[in-house]
């Protein structure tokens, strides 16, 4: 579904990617770890198209595509789909009347007829439920006074509404308490088929309890250094980042 | 994405949807104001003498006043002396049915998509037509007369109902109020009428469409509605003017009175040509609106769209001299390119426990500037009078501009005033965040805008609502790439 090769990116003038190679295939979850600063959120950023992250080297091909062509909106609507590390607030728009738009565009883009009013309201009760979703937040300026906790459990119901083939999540865990974490773990792994594809970006192996992983990565200085699988997050929750940060600066020597 | 000097140059190329201009015989007066002049136009109107007195009393008001220096912008020098002050279609017929109208006038309503053969017959919108200066066709009259309301031109009040209008004409818009008012006082071409009976509830909204068209000639339409006790009516203003190179002014009157238990809704949209991207031509669009709550527990709302117009310069006022009365003013205004808008309200409260609501959305993109006036002045006998004002600016860009001058004159202390003002820019996140659910860019604008300005398009009846969600979308196109 989605192979990276030879990433480089840079955000205005400073190298954050510098060489990374990936491939995510249909129904598999990835987990995406690393310390601060590693590049993990800009490598979701670079994805998702952000204006001023530039793509210097390398390619990514989505589906058969090549993604690094599309404007953000098309690659949202051809099914990529990005989890806010920190969702924005839109006063004035309803969530309900933005979600509309989206699936709108997204189902014209694939020519396909809009919903009408039932068949969405329909659907927007559906995935709700499936993602317990407060009712009262469906009715909301979108993410306007939304607790931490609500916004994103509200990027999860988006999720849920616009059902993308390949979701990345941008450290969703990240000031959650438990039983939120526990909420928007369970609506992902209800999401989950072998259809789509995650990646998951986290600092902590506390999520992938909840969301068991296929493959762990580990994303060091802007290049993926140690792959693995879901023990690979226990081995980094015990023994931290620093055997690899050296391990990695050794084979930056080895190969200069 | 584009960043924000594409938004602001893709702002900058949209090109004026409704210039155009309309190749009909005029009858247009010599340029140049004078008591001839005067005479002139009053005499084409064929006039009562207490009228034309009026018009030259307001001549000399006048020649006594200065042009103001308060405002937030250059006023550009006006040479009165080369505006002709009276453009009329030569054919004088009255006609009965649409059918003996000018064909070309009516083509140039179908491009401004009110075509009144439909609108006739459709959902009970009468239709006073201004074209230029005298009004061609008013439609639903029949209808209207039935349950005693009033609803024609200026000028046939005058002729029809001269004791209403002798009675009401300045009543709340003096002819010595400022320069401009007593400009339109002296040269006023025509407008509409509305007296609305006691206990009469007007069924349609009553419709205006206004639309400028000669070269060179100033548009001064006087607008004058009565409603009486207990009465109530909803009023529609909406206009669009063809493309032009030099400025045209336009300094209208709107009077409005509501007796004991009356209630006025009076909503505007507003298109004129705002120039070109150098902020070449455009309408100077400077109005005088004001309205009184005479009796007890009336009410008067105002609610406007103002998108066109190089300049926009007016204060749509509430005098609250009814005890328990209400004042509202609900605003959109949008400045792109180079358009200037100044504009807010002033809500007198002189009756008691008194109360007025003020919301104000501001949009400047480009290099549009866009300030916020307003004055809340609560009396010595206006015990328990309240208002509220919300003042909101949105920036779309970095070279726009947002002001705001809000002053509360207050002379009771148990009157409450609460003002709350927010400035907010559209940002690059904003738009990234739509992008990544599909939305492009464009309709993330159009989104983020209409969720901005929701709360004064619900002020709006539906069908003008929906238009101006339309026309907010339409200046906004190309805001981005």
């Amino acid at each position: 579904m989605l192979i990276i090769k030879n990433l480089h990116a840079e955000v205005e003038g400073k190298q954050i990617l510098k060489g990374l190679d990936l491939k995510v295939n249909a129904g598999e979850v990835h987990a995406i770890m690393g310390p601060n600063g590693a590049g993990k959120s800009s490598l979701a950023s670079v994805l998702a198209g952000r204006e001023n992250f530039e793509v210097t080297e390398g390619e990514v091909d989505f589906e058969g595509k090549n993604l690094l062509d599309m404007a953000p909106e098309d690659r949202a609507r051809e099914g990529v789909f990005l989890a806010f590390q920190y969702p924005i607030e839109i006063p004035g728009v309803s969530n309900i009347n933005f979600l509309k738009t989206a699936l709108g565009e997204i189902r014209a883009y694939k020519n396909l007829p809009p919903l009408d009013a039932k068949a969405f309201l329909q659907l927007s009760k559906e995935k709700q439920k499936l993602v317990e979703f407060d009712a009262k937040l469906v009715n909301r300026s979108l993410n306007e006074g939304f607790s931490g906790g609500e916004k994103k459990r509200n990027e999860i119901f988006q999720l849920a509404m616009l059902e993308p083939s390949l979701a990345i999540l941008d450290e969703t865990d990240s000031g959650l308490d438990i039983d939120a974490l526990r909420i928007v773990s369970k609506g992902v792994n209800k999401l989950r088929s072998d259809k789509n594809a995650f990646i998951i970006i986290t600092h902590y192996q506390r999520l992938l309890e909840y969301i068991v992983p296929d493959f762990v990565h580990v994303l060091y200085d802007g290049r993926i250094v140690k792959s693995g699988t879901k023990e690979l997050a226990l081995e980094l929750e015990e023994k931290g980042y620093d055997w690899l940060k050296e391990q990695s600066a050794e084979k930056e020597a080895t190969t200069i | 994405m584009a960043n924000d000097n594409e938004i602001i140059d893709n702002i900058a190329n949209k090109e004026y949807e409704f210039g155009f201009v309309t190749d009909i015989e005029m009858d247009v007066a010599p340029a140049g104001l004078n008591e001839d002049t005067i005479r002139y136009i009053s005499a084409k109107k064929n006039e009562p003498e207490w009228l034309l007195d009026w018009r030259l009393k307001g001549l000399q008001s006048f020649g006594k006043q200065k042009l103001p220096k308060w405002q937030n912008f250059e006023l550009p020098a006006i040479d009165f002396q080369r505006i002709s002050y009276y453009a009329a279609p030569k054919s004088k017929k009255k006609y009965d049915s649409l059918d003996q109208v000018d064909p070309e006038l009516l083509a140039t309503f179908e491009k401004l998509g009110i075509p009144l053969s439909e609108q006739k017959a459709l959902a009970g919108v009468a239709v006073d037509v201004v074209f230029d200066s005298v009004s061609v066709t008013t439609t639903y009259k029949e209808k209207l007369k039935e349950l005693g309301i009033i609803f024609c031109s200026f000028g046939e009040a005058v002729r029809e109902h001269p004791e209403l209008v002798k009675k009401y004409v300045g009543s709340v818009v003096p002819h010595s109020d400022n320069i401009f008012a007593a400009l339109n006082a002296a040269a006023f071409s025509d407008g509409s009428f509305v007296y609305i009976p006691k206990g009469v509830r007007c069924p349609m909204e009553l419709s205006t469409y206004f639309r400028i068209n000669t070269e060179n000639t100033g548009q001064f339409e006087r607008t004058l509605i009565i409603a009486d006790e207990g009465s109530y009516v909803s009023y529609l203003e909406g206009c669009t003017a063809p493309m032009r190179d030099e400025n045209q002014l336009h300094a209208a009157v709107v009077e409005l009175i509501a007796l004991e238990n009356a209630e006025i809704k009076y909503s505007t949209v507003q298109n004129w040509y705002p120039g070109d991207k150098d902020g070449k031509g455009g309408i100077y669009n400077f109005v005088t609106k004001r309205g009184i709550c005479k009796g007890a527990n009336a009410k008067i709302s105002w609610t406007q769209v103002e998108t066109g117009s190089a300049i926009t310069w007016k204060y749509p006022s509430v005098i609250l001299q009814g005890d328990n009365s209400t004042g509202e003013f609900y605003s959109v205004a949008v400045t792109r390119n180079k358009q200037i808008a100044d504009t807010g309200t002033k809500m007198y409260h002189i009756g008691r426990n008194t109360r007025s609501r003020i919301i104000s959305k501001g949009i400047s993109a480009g290099q549009g500037q866009n300030s916020y006036r307003g004055l809340v002045q609560i009396g010595q006998k206006a015990d328990e009078a309240r208002n509220f004002t919300q003042c909101d600016s949105l920036l779309i860009g970095d070279k726009c501009g947002a002001h705001t001058f809000p002053y509360i004159e207050s002379k009771n202390n148990t009157a409450t005033v609460e003002h709350e003002a927010t400035t907010s820019k559209i940002g690059e996140d904003q738009i990234f965040y739509l992008n990544q659910r599909g939305i492009d860019s464009e309709k993330a604008v159009a989104l983020i805008v209409n969720g901005y300005v929701r709360e004064v398009l619900n002020q709006l009846p539906m069908e003008f609502a929906v238009e101006a969600q339309k026309l907010l979308s339409i200046t906004l196109e190309g805001s981005v790439g």
